[in-house]
């Protein structure tokens, strides 16, 4: 049985405007609207369309975290996943931490691909596949815009600065997302119902026998420096001449 | 305490990216070496130790390192972490593959997109595309850094004189192989380096309106051509154009927004710009609470005006 693997967080969702709190300890995620990371969709989508294409048997989704992270598992059950993994913590979860949890699910599923997303859009941190792919130690290909299983590895394009890159990836292997893999289908609601169906499977990090203590030490959270708004000019001469001689940038 | 980072190159030639890294790196306060890990990249060890700061450049030529696979290059970097305090890479697509590879190796946090270094263990960074800065303290005893080149200035490529000193490749059992690279051929900057951006919303209406109202003004000021994200869904020009929270966060000398209304996406990538500009005929959209020049105007005139008046 040839399974797929693929990590799924809950982030404050891409609309939502955070807030820093007063006390700098954070920012403030209490009543924001909350979904799966939107590059984990892209992840989700690829897998359940290897699924399809027949690639793959199994798509199975796994959220590392607190209690209400079983609703992204959901949701990616209702794009097509056919069962789930929850690691239940309310620890501060740090990508190497992740990366330990997921390393001890490889081992015990030995899915032939992890497919995550590139980056999470809360701590924009880009680590979690990589740190994965060397605690696995298995072959890596990030920021992928397409997949091609084949020969028994994965030809996988990668967004690189200024084009793209293809590299051949044995399997097993993991692949990060970017935003041009392909564009995760709308969820409906009798998949959202079936979805409930579906069995997730409840461990906690101590039984994946990792430690899960975070290594990196948040002093404070700030507001960044706020741009205020410059001056609007009445046509193209004042703006021409506003840039060469005021911002000096032409 | 040695600082090594890891050099963004291309075998020829040393890669900008690689002058403001050296910058951050010499930030926490110790010596700073370079690692060229390439192959035939003899070049571009001789171009890093001319960069002013540098006190060492290791230089290891194989041919698994052509392509920079992140699994030859971390293992290298792994062999030599010992003698080193901070391992510090480039946030750029390479640094961001390689870094938590040896990050999780060494069995360390990694701490991305450093945008200022506070003390040996401290730095800044943002969070939340930018919209919170957070303020870290890394307890490891090495710090792997990436370092997003638009927060440190560029060291000076040139007046240093660095030894260097050839180093034994170390092999990594790859199970990854290069395949090809379509790497665009034009002579437009790349969007993350471009010191101009010239960038569209959904108000050009077409992908040829995009092309033949924007190409122009890019071409005129050398920019880069970006996109938002509604133009890029509509289809008016290519994904890899996107600025904003989930595409490519920029920060030129100058950002040119024609037409485009500022959702908070959108800004996040583009807001720690130097200058903004601002083209768009409706008064309130959102550009123009962050730009510093703002022109009320239909871009389908004012564009091919403003070509006319450089």
């Amino acid at each position: 049985m040839l399974k797929v693997l693929v990590p799924v967080k809950r982030v404050v969702d891409f609309n939502v405007k955070v807030r820093v709190k007063s006390d700098g300890t954070g920012v403030d995620i209490a009543n924001v609207k909350m979904s799966m990371n939107p590059f984990d969709e892209i992840a989700v989508e690829e897998a359940v369309r290897l699924k399809e294409k027949g690639v793959v048997t199994e798509v199975i989704a796994v959220s590392c975290g607190v209690t209400q992270c079983q609703e992204t598992l959901r949701t990616a059950m209702a794009i097509g996943a056919d069962r789930a993994i929850f690691v239940e913590t309310t620890e501060e979860l740090q990508p190497l931490a992740v990366a330990k949890l997921l390393k001890a699910l490889v081992d015990k599923e030995q899915p032939c691909l992890i497919i995550l997303g590139k980056q999470a859009i809360d701590d924009d941190c880009n680590q979690t596949g990589q740190m994965l792919a060397a605690l696995a130690n298995l072959p890596q290909a990030t920021f992928a815009s397409k997949i091609e299983v084949a020969d028994g590895g994965a030809f996988v394009t990668r967004e690189v600065d200024g084009g793209l890159e293809t590299l051949k990836v044995k399997l097993p292997a993991v692949v990060t997302t970017d935003l041009r893999l392909n564009e995760p289908r709308y969820v409906t609601l009798p998949n959202i119902m079936k979805a409930k169906k579906n069995p997730i499977e409840v461990l906690k990090p101590s039984e994946l026998g990792v430690d899960v203590t975070p290594r990196i030490k948040t002093l404070k959270v700030s507001e960044p420096p706020q741009r205020s708004a410059g001056i609007k000019v009445p046509d193209v001469a004042t703006l021409v001449s506003k840039l060469k001689n005021d911002a000096k940038v032409i | 305490m040695t600082a090594l980072v890891i050099a963004e190159h291309k075998n020829s030639h040393v890669k900008g990216a690689t002058l403001n890294t050296v910058t951050a790196a010499a930030a926490t306060g110790g010596d700073v070496h370079v690692l060229i890990a390439g192959h035939n990249a003899g070049e571009a060890a001789r171009q890093a130790a001319q960069i002013t700061g540098v006190s060492t450049v290791l230089h290891v030529d194989a041919p698994g390192f052509e392509h920079g696979l992140a699994e030859n290059v971390a293992a290298q970097v792994v062999a030599l972490a010992a003698k080193y305090s901070h391992l510090v890479f480039p946030a750029t697509a390479s640094g961001k593959n390689v870094a938590p590879r040896v990050a999780a190796l060494l069995d360390v946090a990694q701490v991305s997109d450093i945008i200022k270094v506070i003390s040996p263990d401290t730095f800044q960074r943002p969070i939340y595309a930018g919209n919170a800065i957070a303020t870290v303290q890394s307890a490891d005893s090495v710090k792997v850094l990436t370092v997003r080149t638009t927060g440190f200035d560029a060291a000076a490529a040139s007046g240093g004189s660095a030894t260097v000193e050839k180093v034994d490749a170390v092999s990594s059992n790859c199970a990854s192989s290069f395949v090809s690279a379509e790497i665009a051929k034009n002579d437009r900057p790349e969007l993350t380096a471009a010191k101009i951006i010239v960038s569209g919303g959904r108000a050009l209406g077409s992908s040829d309106k995009f092309e033949e109202v924007l190409t122009p003004l890019a071409d005129k000021l050398g920019a880069a051509l970006g996109a938002s994200r509604a133009a890029v869904d509509a289809g008016y020009a290519p994904n890899d154009w996107q600025v904003g929270q989930t595409g490519k966060i920029v920060a030129p000398q100058l950002y040119i927004a024609c037409g485009i209304s500022g959702a908070i996406q959108h800004l996040a990538g583009m807001k720690d710009s130097k200058v903004i500009v601002a083209i768009n005929k409706d008064p309130e959209a959102p550009i123009f609470s962050v730009a510093d020049y703002g022109l009320e105007a239909d871009l389908f005139t004012a564009v091919p005006d403003l070509v006319a008046a450089l």
